[in-house]
């Protein structure tokens, strides 16, 4: 319980933290070949070769930048720094999500957040919320562990409803809603983007096998891959 | 299956995306360093195992991770209340 922590305690580990963060751009350069989980599938020549029309489209957002931001809500300069820079609040409502362009914010916990962006500005983002930000905070840059893959068409909704013990109807899950849940046995941060569009996060190590798992539940309506 | 009620994320969710983490309400002792082996094995290894009413820790392990406890009734399984982290329970036994 952690109103028995002892204070002196408390007092003596806040004394010795040091700003000791490596920072470190995670991207090797723009002429060096990077490669999605998903780079053995080669979907950009599946959606060349395979089927042009069916009741599911996958389409993967690969490399992009995924920062998770963690602080506490109390922290009133964790939630400062971050709405300027930002440009608006982090979204502490449970299970929402903000969005402004290219730059999306989830909620993951009351103390976390998700924030996905082109993979180049990840790096400069992350120096700016460095810089705003005060008190106990943490940043860190997880876009190498997961990709996003989008889920759209009519029957993507029942393609969700096999692989998710989670109500996917309208009732419960509105657009712009986000949950993470158990996905096909594994687990995946899940957002409904559009009426017929749903955004799963996922891990790089779980890529390959929910790309297995997705192929064969939307067989029966027939796959259509987006490059 | 459960259907069990995420204080931190305010909805109900199903059983698989939980774990039960035991007992809740583990005071540990203030000044471990002086504490008796006593004190320090009850701690440590003692826990309660009541029929009926039990005050447990959770964790919405693949949703938000966060820790909760829960109020159960081990004989009927019926979820009494959860409640955060540092709440007290309104549902206690009468002692």
């Amino acid at each position: 319980m952690s109103d028995i922590i002892a204070p002196t305690k408390q007092a003596a580990v806040e004394a010795a933290s040091v700003e000791t963060v490596a920072l470190m751009d995670q991207l090797a350069g723009t002429d060096i070949r990077a490669e999605s989980p998903l780079y053995h599938a080669d979907l950009a020549t599946v959606a060349k070769q395979g089927p042009k029309a069916g009741g599911v489209t996958l389409q993967e957002h690969k490399l992009l930048g995924h920062l998770v931001i963690r602080g506490s809500q109390d922290n009133a300069g964790f939630l400062a720094g971050a709405r300027a820079v930002l440009g608006f609040d982090l979204p502490t409502q449970p299970l929402t999500a903000a969005e402004d362009g290219t730059l999306s914010v989830r909620w993951i916990a009351p103390d976390e957040w998700l924030v996905i962006l082109p993979g180049r500005e990840a790096f400069e983002l992350e120096n700016r919320l460095r810089e705003a930000m005060s008190g106990h905070v943490a940043i860190v840059n997880v876009s190498g562990g997961q990709t996003v893959l989008e889920l759209s068409g009519p029957n993507a909704r029942a393609v969700l409803k096999k692989s998710t013990p989670y109500d996917v109807h309208d009732r419960n899950f509105p657009v712009g809603k986000v949950v993470t849940t158990v996905f096909a046995k594994s687990q995946a941060v899940i957002r409904r983007t559009g009426e017929q569009n749903w955004e799963l996060v996922i891990r790089r190590s779980f890529a390959d096998y929910l790309w297995l798992w997705l192929q064969d539940a939307s067989a029966e309506f027939g796959l259509v891959i987006k490059d | 299956m459960f259907y069990i009620y995420c204080p931190h994320c305010g909805e109900h969710r199903e059983e698989e995306e939980f774990h039960a983490k035991g007992q809740a309400h583990l005071a540990r002792p203030l000044d471990p360093d002086n504490c008796t082996d006593h004190e320090w094995g009850e701690y440590l290894y003692m826990r309660k195992n009541p029929r009926g009413l039990h005050h447990e820790i959770w964790i919405h392990a693949t949703g938000c991770r966060k820790f909760f406890n829960m109020t159960r009734d081990t004989v009927s399984y019926e979820i009494k209340e959860v409640y955060k982290i540092g709440e007290r329970p309104s549902v206690v036994a009468a002692s």
